[in-house]
């Protein structure tokens, strides 16, 4: 191990050996909390949103060009620059500055990957389900959202990744979470905190996944995801 | 009973799919629709459950337009089977059954017990009533997919090509399987296939579609056999309709000879006696149950010793009251002796010989019926 790495060790036995950063209104937990209500907060408004649409135009197939639009969209926005953009307009006076770009960022996954869930359903099964005789909304609901369910939760997953990893930018606009540390550390030169912060990030969006990971497990049938038991 | 009157589907591109169908599906009864590929046989079928509305004419079920009746209530009184089963992924095989009765409002407790029971009536061991389609194999699914669409014990029962994607061996069994089905139950099926084989072994009645949506010929299988309405209809059947024609000529007309057998048991002197005074060569040699053993021509035999040991040589058989003309036929194909044996069903005991002289007789009188409307359905 070399001296540089060693002192970085150093530096996180520093940061998480504080007990002052384990309290108050700088401490980890409250960070930890804060980011964990702006993701959760995020993911849902975006999954209220986007799930819906994404089911609705899947299964009608209307409005199909809005898809392409959404997803195109996405991938040119600038994350950043949109955070400062909304706090020049609306001030940083409300939680929305954060949120709107979190849910803007998360939306076009989950659609695009719902949406696409919906529409790569075998049509023979589509058939056989209208065949049977199942209405409309029974079709949605009781076929294609559970075969589906693998893409949809996908979408939820990245946009969950998304959504931690970019709520950092919150720091920004004084409404904490763990971006704080890194923005604060920085501007103080205190790299233990910076490295701490960052640190807790990556676990943040480590967790999440794994999250996922056993959401997916318990949600989706074995007979869809073809992981059964050998009985 | 299911009436077509008229009926005509004009596709939003323009194509006509299906042209001025008049046809009738007896109730009780199966009936095929055949032709080639893209001939409207998967429309036609679906304007029935209005998966498919067709643009003119009349589709009525016992004599109410099913216009008239809201698509999904429509529906869970029509058995629907296609091709590739479309089990839902999601769930066991058991609740695949229970779909319908579910939809209907029965119990859990209910549905599931019948849904256990259609497993076994299809064919299927109540092991697999847990496991989900991906575990099973190709022509398990498709009998799931037929217990599920008898799950609500609809009258009436569709199926789209259910037996294509299975190789033959078990498309046969599955075939087999839907007749002795079809034989308890008496459902009005309407069966599209285009298989002309499957057609004349499934069809009460066979209807052979041309492209355009055409209605070429409706027919019992025997008819349409012997007496094609036109060119198209004639090469769509194929070769050696007459042959295949024979299979629905019940063996009745068979006179059997009973005195042609001959216990193994029995010296070959006597033997020689027995058939010297039938005046045939051949004699067919049985077990000590009447079973059949093979043939023998005493003549040739060296006069000692018992019939026990000599070399027997092949025989066919065909199951006497059940069997077609055609079985027979093929039986005596089978043996140098030129007859075929006629065995109970019960048992397998020789009921007689139909010698060479019995066939032609039953096939000239066959033939004679050509052209008199149907023969006897075997
Ligand atoms: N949705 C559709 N739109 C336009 N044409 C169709 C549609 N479905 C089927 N067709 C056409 O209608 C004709 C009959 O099709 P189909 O009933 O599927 O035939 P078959 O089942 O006998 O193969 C074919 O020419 C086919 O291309
Ligand atoms: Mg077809």
């Amino acid at each position: 191990m070399g001296a540089g790495e060693e002192e970085r060790v150093n530096w996180l036995i520093e940061f998480f050996g504080d007990p002052a950063n384990w309290s108050g209104p700088d401490g980890i937990p409250l960070r930890l909390l804060e980011h964990l209500l702006f993701s959760v907060a995020a993911l849902a408004l975006a999954a209220l949103v986007a799930i819906p649409l994404g089911l609705w135009i899947g299964h009608t197939g209307r409005g199909s060009l809005f898809i392409v639009v959404a997803a195109n969209l996405a991938r040119a926005l600038p994350t950043l620059g949109l955070v400062v953009l909304i706090v020049m307009l609306l001030g940083t006076a409300s939680v929305w500055p954060v949120l709107i770009p979190l849910v803007a960022l998360a939306v076009p996954a989950i659609l695009v990957n719902t949406f696409e869930g919906i529409r790569g359903v075998d049509p023979e099964l589509r058939d056989a389900a209208y065949g049977m005789g199942l209405s409309g909304r029974q079709v949605l609901g009781r076929v294609l959202v559970p075969v589906a369910l693998p893409l949809i939760l996908l979408g939820l997953r990245l946009a969950a990744i998304q959504i931690v990893a970019t709520a950092a930018v919150a720091a920004y606009t004084g409404l904490g979470g763990l971006g704080r540390y890194i923005i604060d550390g920085l501007a103080i030169r205190d790299y233990p905190t910076v490295l701490g912060g960052s640190v807790l990030i990556v676990l943040f969006a480590l967790a999440a996944q794994f999250l996922f990971v056993m959401a997916e497990r318990v949600a989706v049938s074995p007979g869809v995801s073809r992981r059964v038991k050998v009985r | 009973m299911i009436t077509f009157d008229g009926v005509t589907k004009r596709y939003a591109d323009g194509t006509v799919a299906v042209d001025d169908l008049h046809l009738e599906a007896p109730t009780g009864e199966i009936t095929v629709f055949v032709g080639p590929s893209g001939c409207g046989k998967t429309t036609s079928l679906r304007m029935i459950n209005r998966m498919i509305d067709a643009t003119h004419g009349t589709i009525s079920l016992d004599g109410v337009d099913v216009r008239t009746i809201d698509p999904p209530t429509l529906r869970r009184g029509i058995g629907y089977v296609i091709q590739q089963a479309g089990l839902f992924p999601h769930r066991t095989i058991v609740d695949n059954i229970a779909t319908v009765p579910h939809l209907l409002g029965w119990s859990r407790k209910k549905a599931r017990a019948h849904a256990l029971e259609l497993l076994d009536r299809v064919g299927l061991a109540p092991e697999l009533a847990g496991r989900y389609p991906f575990q099973l194999s190709g022509g398990q699914q498709q009998r799931v997919g037929v217990a599920r669409a008898l799950a609500a014990d609809p009258p009436v029962l569709l199926m789209d090509e259910p037996f294509s994607a299975v190789d033959p061996v078990v498309r046969t069994s599955l075939q087999d399987e839907l007749l002795r089905l079809q034989a308890e139950l008496n459902k009005t099926i309407v069966f599209v296939t285009h298989d002309i084989d499957e057609a004349i072994k499934l069809g009460d009645r066979v209807a052979v579609l041309r492209v355009g949506g055409r209605l070429a010929q409706v027919a019992a299988p025997a008819a349409l056999l012997s007496a094609p309405a036109d060119e198209f209809v004639a090469e769509f059947l194929g070769r050696d309709r007459g042959i295949r024609r024979l299979s629905f000529v019940s063996d009745a007309s068979l006179r059997l000879r009973p005195d042609l057998t001959v216990p193994a048991s029995s010296p070959v002197s006597e033997a020689a006696g027995r058939a010297a005074s039938a005046q045939s060569p051949w004699l067919a040699v049985v077990d000590a149950g009447d079973r059949p053993l093979g043939w023998v021509n005493p003549a040739e035999l060296p006069r000692d010793g018992t019939l026990e040991g000599v070399r027997l040589l092949p025989y066919g058989t065909f199951v006497h009251g059940r069997d077609s003309l055609r079985t027979a036929l093929d039986a005596a194909l089978l043996s140098p002796s030129g007859c075929a044996i006629a065995v109970a069903e019960d048992g397998g005991a020789v009921v007689g010989v139909a010698t060479r002289e019995s066939l032609d007789e039953a096939l000239a009188l066959a033939a004679s019926d050509v052209g008199n409307g149907d023969p006897a359905n075997g």
